[in-house]
């Protein structure tokens, strides 16, 4: 007979440390080593910019990131992400000329956490697939770049370029740009929702289980709703630093980018399945994906392709790993 | 007697086609631990989510502590002050324990969670009732029995003046079950009036101070547990003599007919053991919660592989890839969980009891629809399932007549063998009775069973030899012979069959 108040053992090593940390800490080390290992291997490559330009070229990815991480929290998934980033510079960039720069800012926000919203409540109130409903929004906001415009359209407005071209120098030798300022921001802002508010531990609950959170009395429509909304404006935001990073609106811009957004949250260890996960581990994801650009450039005579390659094996990897460690911990359970 | 917090009157539920509660009173008072009775489809069930709030009622009314009340839904049965723990326990398991018990109303302060105080106040709520656990690890690091009582300490927490505990302990060892009832009597003598759902009677006995029975949707009474016979509420339960129950009191003789299946050094993911089966043989598997007799089951129904010894159904060496290789050879699989690897709850009577019949005729040659109503109309008259209507949702059905569908659709195929995995689980005593009388008839006939079963009497009353299995390893095998009572079965599990 075993004693009831005693918990059950943990397997020997992982007894510190809780289960959930464990992809987070994998990616971490993965970071570490492919830094280390790109530093040996060329030179030039192990310095500090080397990280800082990583997060430069990848700001906007890290914003849709995080909107992304609150959606898969939640066990659903937002496809509509690139689509929502390309359409915001395809507003921005038609509409800067004739208006002032920050209404635009507010505008495309508000159009993002609009879609957004709508997506939410469509799969919550009709109890469809968000699948479904985000690859209609997906071609939705895709198509609506191309109402606006078929080509390129540059954008000359003196606030946008401001801002893409200062450096904030942090050190001699080091810089950053005021979007890897605004990226960072937006972690930290999510980073406390999901840790210290009622509506980030709602998230957790409803991606662990929806059904007990609702009849624990938790507003599961409205998490639902503000997920989908909060990755409607993280796309938004996104557009707006990629139009900062790009000084253009295209309709083909950021296409597949919902899906390496999705691939960082994997790979930063949040499950799909939802409940589990961290935001620190999808920054790190960003970063992987990052760094196996810059290694492979610096490779020079790999083709970009190869990034595929790699992010594709990695997610398999990790998918494996998250598998491996939910089934051990299913198993503790019995 | 004190005045009742809770009193339902009149109460009334119809469904399409089936009177579900009739005209029921029931009352409840505070600071008792009140047992609701009777079988499955006797209308447990849809009072209690009818007092939840899940079901609105037709006609009658609900009084709380004096005033008359109306639920919408579960959520203002709880802000009301009844709170309800199901046997599935409904926390998130990927949650803390901390968090389990505040999440939805955690302390604040400028609207940042204020964890340490949520641990802290959790960590003292749990030390009342006994349970000194490390509240910041996730619910799922901990068995389903201090799940049940996290989420007892959040309906407490709630300011529950009702507390209904749905078969709380039907999935718990006895230690488990022992900690479960600690807890319930000092909730009853902080005043809280506990309703109490369950199917095996002697825990009534233990715990309920009263009893409320019901049959068939209609009030039965309302018994001082103490002045109620168990003989008596059985009767009131199902409303037959308990003849039936009683002649399977006698011991099976033994069967010397010939071997059907003779497993050797059979090994998997239990140890290799040897077992043979023969014709018209219930051989019962008894062992705990996980001692490897689910896993036997599946090694002999192909559902796992062996992975050492020989296998030989019918005098015939067989190497069982698959499911369907053993049904081919006359093997039938009634799983234990029937919700997730037996039923199609969207289907209907009619379907569900066709679909393994029609697995094996292969989906280009359909069942005639004729021979689909004659088989079904056969088997529905056969294990008495009800309502009998064979176009009616699975779903729709109580739990021992879903059983009995999913037994059906086996016999359906005329197996040589038919594995029964706790085939009496959850369901009640009439049902329960009708079950292990048809294993009787069906032995008699000339079919092999193997019963597995957690309840020994059970495994006892049916086999002509029991298995005992301790650790995934076949530790004993014993004929079921006069000397043979549950208190050895018990020593032969506890000892690992060292006598």
């Amino acid at each position: 007979m075993k004693t009831v108040a005693l918990p059950r053992r943990l397997p020997a090593g992982l007894n510190r440390m809780p289960r959930n940390y464990l992809p987070v800490l994998v990616t971490g080390a993965l970071f570490i080593a492919m830094f280390t290992a790109g530093g040996i291997r060329y030179e030039g490559f192990a310095t500090g910019q080397i990280i800082l330009n990583v997060f430069i070229d990848n700001a906007f990815l890290l914003v849709v990131a995080v909107g992304m991480t609150f959606v898969i929290l939640t066990g659903g998934i937002d496809l509509s992400v690139g689509s929502v980033v390309a359409l915001t510079t395809m507003i921005a960039a038609s509409l800067l000329p004739s208006t002032p720069s920050f209404l635009v800012i507010l505008l495309v926000l508000a159009i993002g956490g609009v879609l957004g919203a709508a997506m939410g409540a469509i799969i919550h109130y009709f109890e469809i697939q968000p699948f479904i409903v985000t690859l209609a929004g997906m071609f939705l906001a895709r198509g609506l770049c191309y109402t606006i415009g078929t080509d390129s359209i540059p954008i000359s407005d003196p606030t946008f370029t401001a801002i893409a071209q200062t450096r904030i120098d942090l050190a001699p030798e080091l810089w950053i740009s005021p979007t890897v300022l605004i990226a960072l921001a937006v972690v930290l802002v999510a980073t406390y929702t999901l840790h210290y508010t009622r509506l980030g531990r709602n998230v957790y609950a409803v991606g662990g289980n929806e059904q007990s959170a609702l009849l624990m009395g938790l507003p599961v429509a409205r998490t639902k709703i503000a997920v989908y909304t909060i990755s409607g404006l993280c796309s938004a935001l996104g557009g707006l630093l990629l139009s900062f990073y790009m000084l253009s609106g295209y309709g083909l811009h950021a296409v597949g980018m919902e899906l390496d957004a999705i691939a960082a949250v994997v790979i930063g260890g949040t499950l799909l399945t939802g409940g589990s996960g961290y935001l620190l581990g999808t920054v790190l994801g960003v970063l992987v994906l990052g760094l196996i650009q810059t290694v492979i450039s610096f490779e020079g005579t790999l083709s970009s392709w190869w990034t595929k390659i790699v992010i594709g094996l990695l997610l398999l990897v990790f998918i494996l790993l998250q598998r491996l460690i939910v089934t051990t911990g299913v198993s503790r359970e019995r | 007697m004190a005045e009742a917090i809770l009193r339902m009157t009149g109460i009334g539920k119809e469904f399409p086609g089936v009177k579900a509660l009739d005209g029921v009173d029931f009352r409840l008072l505070p600071g008792e631990v009140h047992a609701l009775m009777g079988e499955n489809g006797a209308g447990k069930s849809t009072l209690i989510k009818v007092l939840t709030g899940v079901y609105s009622i037709d006609s009658g009314e609900i009084e709380l502590a004096g005033g008359r009340v109306a639920f919408a839904g579960p959520l203002e049965a709880q802000k009301a002050g009844i709170s309800t723990v199901y046997q599935e326990v409904n926390l998130c398991r990927n949650l803390s324990v901390a968090e389990n018990v505040f999440i939805g109303r955690e302390p604040r302060k400028f609207g940042r969670i204020r964890w340490r105080e949520m641990r802290r106040r959790t960590a003292e709520l749990l030390r009342q009732l006994d349970l000194p656990i490390d509240v910041s690890k996730p619910l799922s690091h901990y068995s389903l029995a201090i799940q049940q009582m996290v989420a007892i300490a959040r309906a407490i927490d709630i300011d529950a003046r009702v507390l209904i505990l749905d078969e709380p302990t039907s999935s718990l060892d006895a230690g488990e079950v022992a900690q479960l009832f600690r807890v319930m009597r000092r909730l009853k003598e902080q005043g809280i009036a506990i309703l109490f759902v369950s199917h095996f009677l002697d825990q009534i006995y233990e715990i309920a101070d009263r009893m409320t029975i019901l049959r068939n949707g209609r009030l039965v009474g309302e018994y001082v547990t103490a002045e109620l016979p168990q003989v008596e509420l059985v009767g009131k339960m199902i409303g037959r003599e308990l003849a039936e129950l009683e002649r399977l009191d006698e011991r099976p003789p033994a069967r010397t007919s010939d071997t059907l299946v003779e497993a050797t050094e059979l090994g998997g993911k239990v140890a290799p053991f040897s077992l043979t089966i023969r014709e018209g043989e219930v051989v019962g598997l008894a062992g705990l919660l996980g001692s490897g007799r689910t896993e036997i089951a599946r090694l002999l129904f192909g559902a796992d592989h062996a992975g050492t010894g020989t296998l030989r159904i019918g005098g015939d060496q067989v190497n069982l890839r698959t499911p369907r290789a053993a049904m081919a050879r006359g093997v039938a699989f009634c799983s234990e969980n029937r919700r997730e690897e037996g039923l199609v709850p969207e289907l209907t009577v009619r379907e569900n009891l066709i679909l393994a019949l029609q697995a094996r005729r292969g989906w280009s040659r359909p069942v005639p629809r004729k021979k689909q109503d004659e088989l079904v109309a056969k088997y529905i008259k056969a294990l008495n399932i009800r309502p009998d209507n064979p176009e009616m949702l699975i779903r729709n059905l109580s739990g021992g007549n879903q059983q009995k569908v999913l037994l059906a659709r086996w016999l359906i195929l005329e197996p040589r063998l038919l594995i029964l995995d706790e085939p009496t689980r959850g369901i009640d005593v009439g049902a329960k009775a009708e079950i292990q009388k048809l294993v009787v008839e069906l032995s008699d006939g000339g079919m092999a069973v193997l019963f597995i079963s957690a309840e020994l009497d059970e495994v006892l009353r049916l086999s002509h030899k029991v298995a005992v299995l301790r650790d995934r390893r076949l530790v004993a095998e014993l004929p079921n012979d006069d000397t043979l009572t549950t208190d050895v079965l018990m020593e032969t599990i506890a000892s690992g069959g060292a006598r």
